[in-house]
């Protein structure tokens, strides 16, 4: 059996198990496994049902979350290190409103500010502006000065939500520069990086770190804890 | 209710597999007893392709780890946080207490900071000391052998120190630390704090053909797929499995409800529900090891209650369940502009951190009793949610405006990357008896067992502690040249509530006195020769270290005690 085949298993031995989803969500089964098993990590199936529920309702209408998209493009705007779309942060944003739901109602009361003052000033809706008159819209809330008004709360919200979902997407993640979350062997800070820093290892501190080269050899001490390996 | 007996009869049960019953059972089954292991959570191995979280990418996560549905993120090796579904717990006197379960094979040692810190000579003598609480019925000299053993069997990083209350072991060299922890102990050690290598059950060389070497992924506390970090299921359970040839029983998804007794009132097993059909069924052992965690063995000695035990098992002098007692912790952070703009590249390396400092000044000096030890942390990170939150706040402390969205954006978040270091203080308090824990006369889990209710309040030993942990953290950040991010203000000063630092121990305390304990220097119940309890509640005092390697060093002690008694025929 493959990985996905196992994780297959574990989705519905949870459904036959009485861990309902026929019925309540209204699309083809298929849709709903893939939605899931796009997402592989340890779960258990109490926090898989929990997914696969979430993961299956929509919150955000098209219009809204087509609103989120340009939102986020001009929050983090497109080059060639990633963009929005590749990092889905639409989707996270419409995932993490569910997942979390304190987010709602602050979320969509924003998105409906955005076209009242879109459609007052410019008498279009917030997607059809110009680039410049959506920007004179967001300079109005995303310079806050001490306590924030309702709009400037949501304008924090959202641009934390889209920054958070670009640098934690494999895009961002790359644009940031992360270099870990692999197997390696950690030698101690680079030295160009300590030069830069005015700092370096201790002479009388050098002998006590790990040799890697005998990461290998079992781990043999005299009986006063000195390790002769 | 009926109980569904089984006809096998055990030498010993043990409940719990974390890391004190994780221990006795490695020791017992190695030598020979037949032994039932109890856990009330699933079956976990971290090797195991659809349980593994080491790893694991952000974005392999819908939320991108937020900690919804596990506290401390989706990636978190903890089935459990501080709530459980149909689990309740309840406080009273306006306490706030929080309690973390992790219902799994292997328990909370899945998670937690693998800092392994032995008792020094006078961490079990501090009454003599200073007066307060009591002291162990037990000196370093008797638990040194044991934490020998551990540190040869487990592995542990660490260098020769020769700090009296510090005591060295047997050694793994630690990694070289990380650029933040440079900076740490150049301004530490200008501010008069010690700084010494970090002491973490992490193989950074081997040590045995069955567990790997770290390869430097800093996921510890995903619990290590390669074995490479101390857990107790991959460390302690599957050898035990592998060397007792059928004569351990694991029972997952087992949840013990009490310890029951013959017609004479002797334990005789435990009776438990098994959570698959939720039906009570009995285990029968001449043995009974609890290792439950310090409120949950307490609970279940409470719950164990029969004409023989009106007050519960092992309570005859009431005091199952008193000195409960956590370590004490605060918290800061502060932005360094030296680590502005930062070169990146790898720096996971181990689970946490490389360095940090043992408590290094002599409370007969201050105005505060017992001490702390720091940990730190920082570094070039893998973003998770949260990631980038007033993305530029940070301007402030260089007079810039903070606000906007656009190409600044990215600008901004990789200035500011690995730019801030945390402080966490983590130190001793005072066990006082009216701190405890004991059954709630109403609430019931989904079980049917009845709940635990926490009675919890610090006193100003902790808060002047806590005070003097800010004023050492201010310190070596000034001398750092960096801004705090936020104060802890009086009374308080950021103490975390009791529970938080998931160090919670004392509910069964040793002693020599049956009137002023619970169990003997051996962990055996006063008031039945057959019962043990292995994990934190035997605590006179917890320490300003970590309990696990003293939790393992006295299971193994305890478990060496329980194979001579049966010998014997004592027990």
């Amino acid at each position: 059996m493959n990985r996905r085949d196992s994780i297959k298993t574990i989705v519905i031995s949870s459904l036959a198990s009485g861990l309902i989803l026929e019925g309540c969500i209204p699309r083809e089964k298929e849709v709903i496994y893939e939605n899931v098993w796009k997402y592989k990590y340890g779960r258990t199936p109490e926090e898989l049902q929990r997914d696969l529920e979430l993961l299956n309702q929509v919150f955000f209408s098209k219009k809204e979350l087509q609103s989120i998209r340009v939102l986020a493009n001009l929050i983090v705007p497109p080059t060639e290190e990633g963009t929005i779309d590749q990092a889905e942060v639409p989707e996270f944003i419409e995932f993490i409103v569910k997942d979390s739901p304190s987010f709602q109602e602050v979320l969509r009361e924003g998105l409906v500010w955005l076209e009242e003052q879109s459609n007052k000033n410019f008498n279009n809706a917030f997607v059809a502006c110009s680039e410049e008159q959506q920007k004179s819209i967001l300079d109005t809330v995303a310079y806050p000065k001490g306590e924030k008004s309702k709009e400037e709360v949501f304008f924090s919200t959202i641009r934390n939500l889209v920054i958070t979902g670009y640098f934690s997407s494999e895009v961002g993640i790359n644009d940031l520069g992360y270099k870990g979350n692999q197997p390696n062997i950690w030698d101690g800070v680079p030295d160009e990086v300590l030069k830069e820093h005015g700092l370096s290892y201790d002479k009388d501190w050098m002998d006590k770190f790990v040799d890697q080269s005998k990461r290998n050899e079992d781990a043999v001490w005299d009986d006063d804890g000195n390790l002769l390996s | 209710m009926e109980i569904i007996e089984n006809n096998k009869k055990y030498d010993v049960v043990i409940v719990g597999s974390g890391a004190g019953g994780g221990m006795a059972t490695k020791i017992l089954t190695d030598k020979g007893l037949n032994v039932a292991l109890m856990e009330a959570g699933p079956f976990f191995d971290p090797a195991n392709a659809d349980q593994q979280l080491h790893l694991k990418w952000p974005y392999e996560s819908p939320r991108r780890g937020k900690g919804s549905t596990r506290a401390f993120g989706d990636f978190h090796a903890s089935y459990g946080d501080w709530a459980l579904d149909g689990e309740p717990y309840e406080m009273k006197n306006d306490t706030k207490f929080n309690w973390w379960r992790s219902r799994m094979l292997g328990g909370r040692t899945n998670h937690w900071g693998r800092i392994s810190l032995r008792f020094g000579p006078n961490d079990f003598k501090r009454k003599s000391i200073d007066g307060l609480g009591d002291d162990w019925p037990i000196g370093y000299d008797d638990l040194k052998p044991y934490y020998d053993k551990v540190d040869k069997l487990i592995g542990v990083t660490g260098t020769k120190e020769n700090i009296y209350n510090e005591p060295d072991g047997f050694f793994l060299p630690p990694a070289k630390p990380r650029l933040h922890e440079l900076y740490y102990k150049k301004a530490a050690e200008k501010a008069g704090v010690k700084v010494i290598p970090s002491r973490l059950s992490i193989l950074t060389k081997r040590i045995n053909q069955e567990r790997g070497v770290c390869y430097y992924c800093g996921n510890c506390g995903r619990s290590c797929g390669v074995y490479a970090d101390f857990s107790a299921s991959s460390c302690l359970v599957f050898p035990a499995q592998k060397k007792a040839q059928g004569r351990l029983d694991l029972y997952v998804n087992s949840m013990v409800r009490e310890v029951a007794v013959d017609k004479n009132g002797k334990p005789n097993g435990i009776v438990y529900i098994n959570k698959e059909d939720n039906k009570e069924y009995s285990i029968n052992a001449k043995v009974v090891v609890l290792a439950a965690s310090a409120c949950e063995s307490a609970r279940i000695l409470l719950n164990s209650k029969s004409v023989y035990h009106e007050n519960g098992l092992g309570n005859s002098s009431n005091m199952v369940g008193k000195y409960l007692h956590d370590s004490t912790g605060a918290d800061r952070m502060a932005f360094i502009p030296d680590l502005m703009n930062r070169k990146t590249y790898n720096e996971d390396g181990l689970g946490n951190m490389h360095l940090y400092s043992p408590w290094w000044l002599d409370n007969k000096k201050l105005d505060f009793p017992r001490g702390y030890h720091i940990e730190i942390a920082g570094g070039l990170g893998a973003p998770m949610y949260g990631f980038g939150f007033d993305f530029n706040s940070l301007n402030k402390y260089l007079g810039l405006d903070v606000g906007g969205y656009g190409p600044r954006v990215r600008e901004e978040v990789k200035k500011y990357y690995g730019s801030t270091i945390y402080f966490a203080g983590r130190g001793e308090s005072v066990p006082q008896k009216e701190n405890y824990c004991e059954i709630d006369p109403d609430t019931k889990d989904k079980y049917g067992i009845p709940v635990l209710r926490f009675n919890y309040k610090w006193s100003d030993f902790e808060r002047k502690q806590a005070k003097h942990m800010n004023e050492t953290f201010e310190k070596v950040v000034h001398n750092m040249g960096g801004h705090m991010l936020w104060d802890n203000k009086a009374p308080d000063y950021g103490l975390k509530t009791p529970g938080e630092i998931i160090h919670e121990v004392g509910t069964t305390r040793m002693g020599s006195d049956p009137k002023t304990s619970v169990v003997n220097e051996y962990e055996q119940l006063h008031d039945a020769k057959n019962v043990f309890v292995v994990d934190g509640g035997p605590f006179v005092s917890q320490a300003d270290k970590n309990p696990t390697w003293t939790i393992m060093a006295l299971s193994w002690r305890t478990s060496d005690y329980i194979v001579n008694e049966l010998q014997k025929q004592n027990i």
